[in-house]
């Protein structure tokens, strides 16, 4: 029987050394999903519950071992709901290889069953696609797509193959090596500008680093450690940054940015050299850009030129993958005379905590659950959040201490990627502990793969914060939009006053709030989970231990429901579009 | 602030997409484009003239170098260059304009390329100047229709 394009699928995945495959069939893939099943146990296949449920997945898994993540799905919708997961893994540089079944050849452009122009629409959100024509190119197209994923700035690729292509005999072999004269990174930083940023940080005063998600893609934690050692230079990370550097050790000034440390962002303010590594100056970290860092010289390192003054000048730029470039810089560096530096920075840091406790005197404090999810972890477990207050909350309390352990949607900020994302997490390390915390409002966006989790065993975690809100909407309504609280509460139904009773500051009479829907228990039981509500905060922490212990013992995923403060906000706050300098404790 | 880059990229399906939807997505303009094979048929040239401040074509330049299809940038604001553009243009006529009207065209040594009795088509090849010197010459005879093909632009060595 003759090696068919289907055939070649198979052997990429092999050749690439992928162990798990996650998908869902349809009828453009038939013939792919044929070769799957005769290749038997060669791949684990995780069938999702939805295909965007599966993109969310392969995620997780990339970010958690840093290799390309791989989805597998149908023509048509198939291919329509992996869009927000390519996207969003595209908005985070986060490798990954979907394939992506089309219609016949002959029928492609005659709105066919099932047909749509996937290569099209995922263009502006793909590092490259291919739509392959002929199932000769099939071979070199597949080898492309892992490599290009993978390498430089990693991101999504897409594969779209016609469904006769995959039934068509291929002639041409794998290829043993690549090469592509259009897409060469640069890996070697240029050594004069490395020595360039060497004078400046000894001729520095006041030097911090800002340290972001390129840190981690880079396996550059060793790197940054030794530069650290060396120097003692504080540093600061972004959300994608977590776990770079330990957040424990004294150098660690946790989170800047919109909702960072008071203390990260004096010192941004404050600094005169800016060592920005493998970090993209996004605009929930620098607020409003001409006002940031204004008393520093800037230096730049990133794999991507088109990062470097994108958004802030960078005075001096180096251009290479992180690992070489710190390795590089901290042979040259001298340690700069920073004692006066470290000192108001250590009083920063003393002066202005995170705040000790939240809540609203009702409902579990967030922060606190946070907290007790951190004195599980002791460091070793693997977080997943979705997005929202809770997405904050768990950057600013819990303590991460390596790389590959914090995983969040940052760049597209993806409602419904954190249960997924934790599964996809826990398939790819099995002996870790793997929490998902997530909002109510984005559980229910991927609720669907409670079932693939236990059916698959995976005794991932999920911690619900349900306080019935759109929180960090709602935060924002009652900030900047006189409490106008416009579809921001999940549980108001048609016999809800018009104005509401439940509200802080009302002064209605008794509460008229229904029983909040979903009953998440039930449906988590429904799903064949092993779930547990919380109403009272001394409650959380036993609840939480057990349900890691039953999870891991029973194979199956545990979720918590805690039921949190109604309208806690998220501080401290950077207003949009205003400076660093304007942050908010309060809303006084 | 008009710029003209250059590009050679690979000539495989989905390249022109691809570049057209990074000017639109990032909200760059393009006020032309052209493009074809070059001796190596798996390549093309490309000609973009767009506009915007330097940082916003020093951003454009970045943007293009990453992209996995592109081999080369040149931006020309750097760099002498010759610039060219084809104009057809269809010009109303009368028994009585023809012969100005062709005295014109001889002027900027475009040629006739079709007539009939109320028209006539002239073919004409320059610069950009040139180009719509010319056409500002033939707007009073009336322009029934005008296609330009943007500009191609090369280094001088």
């Amino acid at each position: 029987m003759a090696r068919t394009g289907a055939d070649v699928v198979i052997e990429a995945l092999q050749r690439e050394g992928v162990d798990l495959i996650f998908g869902y069939p349809g009828g453009a893939i038939l013939d792919v999903f044929d070769r799957l099943y005769l290749a038997g146990d060669a791949f684990r296949f995780v069938l999702t519950r939805h295909e965007q449920g599966a993109t969310h997945m392969a995620d997780g898994y990339a970010r958690v071992t840093g290799r390309p993540g791989v989805v597998v799905v149908t023509s048509g919708p198939g291919a329509t709901n992996t869009v927000t997961g390519i996207a969003t893994a595209y908005m985070d540089s986060v490798p990954m290889v979907v394939i992506t079944g089309q219609v016949p050849s002959s029928m492609i452009g005659n709105d066919a069953f099932q047909e749509a122009d996937v290569t099209g629409i995922t263009r502006p959100i793909t590092k490259h696609n291919y739509l392959v024509k002929d199932v000769d190119d099939l071979p070199g197209v597949l080898k492309e797509a892992f490599y290009v994923a993978a390498s430089g700035r990693p991101g999504p690729v897409l594969v779209d193959i016609p469904k006769d292509i995959q039934k068509k005999a291929c002639t041409t072999p794998y290829p043993a090596s690549i090469s592509m004269p259009t897409y060469r990174p640069t890996y070697e930083g240029n050594l004069n500008q490395i020595r360039k940023a060497a004078d400046a940080i000894k001729a520095s005063a006041r030097p911090l680093i800002y340290a972001g998600g390129g840190v981690i893609i880079s396996n550059a934690a060793d790197e940054l450690r030794a530069f650290i050692r060396k120097t003692h230079i504080p540093i600061t990370t972004t959300l994608m940054g977590l776990g770079a550097y330990p957040d424990n050790e004294p150098e660690s000034l946790k989170v800047l940015g919109m909702h960072g440390t008071k203390y990260a962002n004096y010192a941004i303010q404050n600094c005169d050299l800016l060592i920005a590594v493998g970090a993209r100056f996004d605009d929930r970290v620098t607020g409003k850009t001409s006002e940031f860092a204004p008393k520093a010289t800037v230096i730049h390192i990133d794999i991507d030129p088109s990062s470097i003054s994108k958004n802030v000048l960078a005075h001096v730029p180096v251009v290479g993958d992180v690992k070489d470039v710190l390795k590089k810089l901290t042979d040259l560096v001298q340690p700069p005379d920073i004692s006066a530096w470290t000192a108001q920075v250590a009083e920063w840091k003393r002066k202005y905590p995170l705040a000790e406790n939240g809540g609203d005197g009702k409902g579990i404090p967030a922060q606190q659950v946070m907290r007790a999810i951190d004195r599980i972890s002791a460091g070793e477990a693997i977080v997943a959040t979705d997005v929202g207050q809770h997405q904050m909350w768990a950057m600013q309390y819990i303590t991460c201490t390596r790389p590959r352990s914090f995983i969040s949607s940052g760049g597209l900020g993806t409602m419904g990627f954190g249960l997924p994302a934790a599964i996809g997490a826990q398939l790819a390390l099995p002996d870790r502990t793997v929490f998902c915390v997530s909002g109510d409002g984005g559980f229910q966006m991927n609720a669907q793969e409670l079932t693939t989790a236990a059916i698959n065993n995976v005794p991932v975690v999920a911690v619900i914060f349900n306080n019935a809100y759109l929180g960090m909407v709602r935060q924002w309504q009652e900030l900047f939009y006189d409490g106008h609280y416009s579809m921001a509460c999940l549980n108001r139904d048609i016999n809800c006053p018009a104005t509401c009773t439940n509200r802080k500051g009302s002064t209605g009479s008794k509460s008229t709030c229904p029983p909040y829907r979903p009953d998440f228990v039930k449906l988590a039981e429904a799903h064949g989970c092993f779930a547990q509500r919380v109403t009272k905060t001394d409650e959380v922490e036993p609840a939480l231990r057990n349900a890691v212990k039953v999870a891991h013992e029973k194979k199956q995923p545990a979720v918590i429901e805690c039921i949190t403060a109604r309208e806690d906000n998220v501080f401290p706050m950077v207003p949009a579009g205003k400076s660093l300098d304007e942050m908010v404790d309060s809303l006084v | 602030m008009k710029h003209t880059i250059s590009l050679i990229v690979r000539n495989q399906f989905g390249v022109l997409a691809r570049i057209a939807g990074l000017f639109s997505g990032r909200g760059y303009n393009i006020n032309s484009l052209c493009v074809a094979e070059t001796q190596d048929p798996d390549c093309s040239a490309m000609t973009i003239v767009t506009s915007g401040d330097d940082k916003i074509i020093e951003q454009i330049s970045k943007q293009l170098n990453k992209l996995i299809d592109v081999l080369k940038v040149v931006d020309f604001r750097e760099k002498e260059y010759v610039e060219r553009e084809l104009a057809l243009l269809k010009v109303n006529t009368t028994a009585q304009t023809r012969a100005e009207i062709m005295q014109i065209a001889n002027i900027f040594r475009a040629k006739v390329v079709d007539i009939n009795p109320k028209s006539l088509t002239i073919e004409a090849t320059g610069s950009e100047t040139k180009i719509l010197a010319m056409i500002e010459m033939l707007k009073s005879f009336g322009i029934k229709e005008l296609a330009r093909s943007g500009r191609v632009a090369m280094a001088r060595n």
